[in-house]
């Protein structure tokens, strides 16, 4: 029978309801128990109800690990609050865990007092034995402190689910989203997104839907009824101030995607996606395979060599090659990178960064590609290379890329992570008639053509693509003359084609903005330099610290090769200058080479993201020294 | 304007750069023969394309006067794949070697001929890597004494055409780059006119590295019995007086030579050759001089749909059935809410 305890007095009845700020919440348990939808089903009724969120799932590479093991638990958190939220947040308010195994990962995140909610069917001794415990956490009073919430989920789940005639596995697997319907009745979330989102999952197998929907209903009514540890009230968080406009929610990957589509809709020119499954980057060939009406052409390749070398082919043909992929695969591409910068035709490759080295965290986030995009292949091979801030602006970053690619006939690096491609965020709906236009210009005239003329301003080469008449042409890896394009070994001219390729790319700067301070003062003692999804913890944490007296500036970088011309200047105007990043410090490096600026690294490799709490106290401390 | 009126001959394929292969290289006559054949197909020449890879073959495309991409060892057929599925209008020809197309890139040549993309793939067998100055391929045969292998190659060599039945290609051929006047060009319009992944085996001299590699099959005294021409629909039959032939040896699946006269063997004992019959040409890319003779020809072909075709029909449906993309209406699919 399912039984409420906890280490201090409790409540019966009907709840108060109580208003706060912010909420942060942890969903945990095995891989096979449904987290991810659980959260992601949070995520969307959260968002329909107004409030600003920002999400982390955290999950195994093993798609089943075996069960009941603490590698094999996979958790989703999602902060979401009245105000303009930054973060996942750093320690959960509340935790579910689903089994023994998910208490043992993830109990240490709690804060004393916090909510947990367990599902007590799952602590079985082989369970525990599992995880770990040589003794039930539930009733050996290591939860003191907590409010504990002990709820037999599986055998609520069986009950509420009992008249569909599913299988008792099928049943079991229900006990996620009674576990939903509950946390909707304790944050005050409406049902009907998932009630709706269940119906069409399975229009096929109707009792499914209904027996998932009797548990979800179940759970929130369990709510109503359940006696809660005193002290807690049903939580009201008041809706976010948006600006006014129409809002959905998105991942990294999924802007990423949708932005790459936008960028070759304005450039006027069809993409063609060659790329091979690698995670966390799949995710962008799924959504783009499934947008073939947008005359996407997707090409799942061989290889992660074959990906990009299709592109290159496709771009020499007059689309937009297109690869994605993550860091064992940049390696793999890199000789192809160096083709597409001596033909200088236009490329976007996407790099989703995992844990590394060699196969390392895959499923883990982490930024430590910088140095391979920005750097990483062999000779004097430049390019443009971005870096995404937060899921949305992975959208804009992509139609960046789309547009620097195609006006200097470069290929472009886009970096983002397993934190931006896996989190979702609202995001502002633009109309698509408000996106930038720059629609590309094929070379057709014959009078003065060769394949390396190049437009004076961009230093950009004509692009001629096959079946136009008049421009016959051949372009390869070996060295081109700098006057006619053909083969050419000449000292003086590799020369002035390495500088000339430098150049170009250098010269991009002029047509990025200006690099800005975003927080704080223009100068002073000491600014904080963040790039990529470090962004939302970063500036928090110097709102925090500046909101505590200390004098401190946040910049963040986004355009990472070229940086933007002003960089060196605005590091110049701050005493100090600190550089966190989830790497063993890459961006520091190229700022200390580049500019001689005195800058210091803050580096976290767990691949976890950083809490506000680790980069305010890292300020404090920095600021002391 | 487009070039498809204009009568084109052999000097309009000639580019103007100068060809830098070896004097006496077999690289010539297969340059010479494409370039013959090439005003046949009517094809204007911007809408032809050459790609290749590294290595002496792989040169090819800056003596060809139209579009061409010398590419990274290995990767023609990835970036032919790429070129032919962005412009299925394109023809698009991938010269490689040995080496550029059976080591470094099989990969590549083993799914672009599986996949069946419309792409005329010539590969120069020389048997040794030429351009980086004479190592062993995975042609050489054992025992082959080169750079890299001063005693000896001691690893087995693949057979290419076997590779590419194996992966599964629809179009499989063999020749000779001494082959100039008629069976070389016949083969290269073969190879153009098949519409899919065509794969043409070209036995190529390096006179530098490895000169007469060929010669067990090819010199005059011995080429007659030692080369088969393959026809569809004709029996097998070889030699200086046109009297052996190939069969089956009774109750086996093994081919045999007969000599036509000998116990009342006559050519209707001889095997018919049935290009579209893939056991058949796998048991024929495996005969080897001189027990038996090198079989040259068309081994395999039996068309089936393209890949850019069906890539290209795939997205054509999506359209027709869910209209053209519109970037509004993904934007706002699913739930969306508004403020203000």
């Amino acid at each position: 029978m399912d039984h409420v305890e906890s280490t201090t007095s409790k409540v019966t009845g009907k709840l108060p309801t109580e208003e706060i700020d912010s909420v942060v919440i942890r969903f945990a348990g095995d891989s096979g128990d449904g987290m991810q939808l659980t959260g992601t089903q949070f995520t969307q009724a959260t968002a329909l109800q107004g409030n600003d969120l920002a999400t982390f799932p955290d999950f195994p590479a093993e798609i089943r690990a075996p069960a009941g093991t603490t590698f094999g638990v996979s958790a989703f958190q999602i902060q979401f609050a009245s105000f303009d939220v930054l973060t996942p947040g750093d320690a959960p308010d509340a935790l579910v865990a689903m089994n023994p195994a998910a208490l043992r990962v993830h109990l240490k995140d709690l804060p004393r007092g916090g909510l947990l909610i367990v599902n007590s069917g799952a602590f079985t001794p082989g369970n525990l034995k599992k995880a770990g415990y040589e003794t039930n956490p539930i009733e050996d009073g290591s939860l003191d402190g907590y409010r504990l919430v002990s709820v037999d989920i599986s055998k609520a789940t069986l009950a509420a689910t009992q008249p569909f005639g599913l299988s008792q596995k099928e049943a079991l697997r229900c006990k996620n989203m009674w576990t939903l319907g509950l946390a909707f009745w304790l944050y005050d979330r409406d049902r009907q997104s998932t009630i709706d989102g269940l119906r069409k999952q399975f229009a096929k197998r109707p009792e499914i839907a209904d027996a998932n929907i009797a548990a979800l209903n179940a759970g929130h009514a369990y709510g109503e009824t359940i006696e809660l540890p005193s002290g807690m009230s049903r939580l009201i968080v008041p809706k976010a101030k948006y600006e006014p406009g129409l809002y959905r929610n998105t991942t990294g990957n999924e802007a990423t995607a949708w932005g790459l589509i936008a960028g070759c809709q304005s450039a006027g020119i069809p993409m063609m996606l060659g790329s091979y499954p690698i995670t966390p980057a799949s995710d962008i060939l799924h959504y783009l395979s499934a947008l073939k009406h947008f005359g996407v052409v997707t090409f799942q390749a061989e290889d992660e060599i074959a990906a990009i070398c299709a592109a290159i082919g496709a771009s020499f043909s007059g689309s937009l090659g297109v690869t994605t992929t993550s860091g064992p695969g940049m390696a793999l591409k890199t000789e192809a990178m160096g083709l597409a910068v001596v033909t200088e035709l236009p490329l976007v490759i996407v790099d989703i960064q995992r844990g590394g080295p060699s196969t390392g965290l895959p499923t883990k986030t982490e930024q430590s590609d910088l140095l391979q995009a920005v750097v990483g292949r062999n000779a004097d091979t430049p390019l443009a290379v971005l870096a995404a801030a937060t899921p949305g602006d992975c959208f804009t970053l992509a139609i960046e890329a789309v547009r620097i690619a195609t006006k200097y006939m470069t290929p472009v690096i886009l970096l983002t992570d397993g934190y931006l491609a896996n989190g979702a965020e609202p995001w502002r709906i633009p109309e698509a008639s408000a996106l930038p236009k720059f629609p590309v210009h094929l070379r057709t005239e014959a009078a003065g053509f060769h394949p390396f003329l190049r437009d004076p301003d961009t230093l950009g080469r004509a692009w001629a693509v096959p079946g136009t008449p008049e421009l016959l042409h051949r372009i390869g890896g070996l060295e081109k003359d700098y006057d006619s394009g053909n083969i050419s070994y000449d000292a003086a001219n590799h020369h002035k084609m390495t500088k000339t390729r430098a150049a170009k790319i250098a010269g991009i700067a002029r047509d990025i903005p200006l690099q800005t301070v975003h927080e704080g003062e223009d100068s002073g003692d000491m600014l904080v330099v963040s790039w990529g999804s470090t962004y939302g913890a970063v500036l928090q944490g110097v709102r925090n610290a500046r909101r505590r007296g200390l004098k401190v500036s946040h910049a963040h970088v986004r355009y990472m090769s070229p940086f933007p011309r002003n960089l060196g200047e605005v590091l110049s105007r701050f005493k100090k200058i600190l550089v966190p990043e989830m790497n063993n410090g890459q961006l520091v490096k190229l700022l200390r080479a580049e500019y001689l600026a005195p800058a210091e690294g803050f580096n976290k490799i767990s691949g976890q993201p950083f809490r506000v709490s680790e980069i305010e106290s890292k300020i404090r401390e920095t600021l002391e020294a | 304007m487009s070039e498809q009126l204009v009568t084109l001959s052999r000097k309009d394929f000639v580019s103007d750069q100068e060809v830098r292969w070896c004097p006496g290289c077999g690289d010539y006559a297969i340059l010479a023969a494409v370039q013959k054949v090439m005003p046949e197909f009517q094809v204007p020449r911007e809408k032809t394309v050459f790609v290749s890879g590294i290595g002496c073959s792989s040169r090819f495309p800056y003596y060809m006067n139209t579009y061409g991409f010398h590419t990274i060892h290995g990767r023609a057929p990835a970036v032919a794949t790429g070129i032919k599925l962005a412009n299925p209008e394109l023809d698009v020809w991938v010269a490689t070697g040995d080496g550029d197309g059976l080591s470094i890139g099989g990969n590549h040549l083993m799914h672009a001929l599986r996949r069946n993309v419309d792409l005329k793939i010539l590969l120069f067998n020389n048997r040794i890597y030429g351009l980086t100055k004479g190592q062993y391929s995975p042609t050489s045969v054992l025992g082959q004494k080169t750079k890299s292998t001063p005693f000896g190659v001691v690893d087995h060599p693949m057979s290419p055409v076997a590779f590419a039945l194996g992966a599964n290609a629809r179009f499989v051929a063999r020749t000779i780059d001494v082959l100039t006047t008629k069976h070389m060009p016949d083969m290269l319009r073969r190879t153009h006119d098949h519409k899919g992944a065509s794969f043409l085996e070209i036995f190529q001299n390096c006179n530098v590295f490895n000169d007469g590699a060929f010669d067990y099959f090819v010199e005059k005294d011995v080429a007659a019995d030692r080369q088969l021409f393959l026809e569809h629909g004709k029996p097998m039959v070889f030699g200086a007086k046109r009297d052996k032939g190939l069969r089956l040896k009774p109750g086996k699946l093994e081919l045999e030579v007969v000599q036509l006269g000998d116990n009342g063997v006559t050519e209707a004992d001889v095997l018919v050759h049935d290009e579209t019959n893939l056991p058949l040409a796998f048991l024929l890319g495996q005969l080897e001089p001189p027990e038996f003779p090198i079989a040259l020809g068309v081994l395999y072909c039996n068309p089936a749909p393209t890949y850019e075709r069906m890539v290209h029909d795939q997205v054509n449906a999506t359209r027709e059935k869910l209209g053209a993309g519109d970037l509004d209406k993904l934007f706002r699919a699913g739930n969306t809410w508004k403020v203000g």
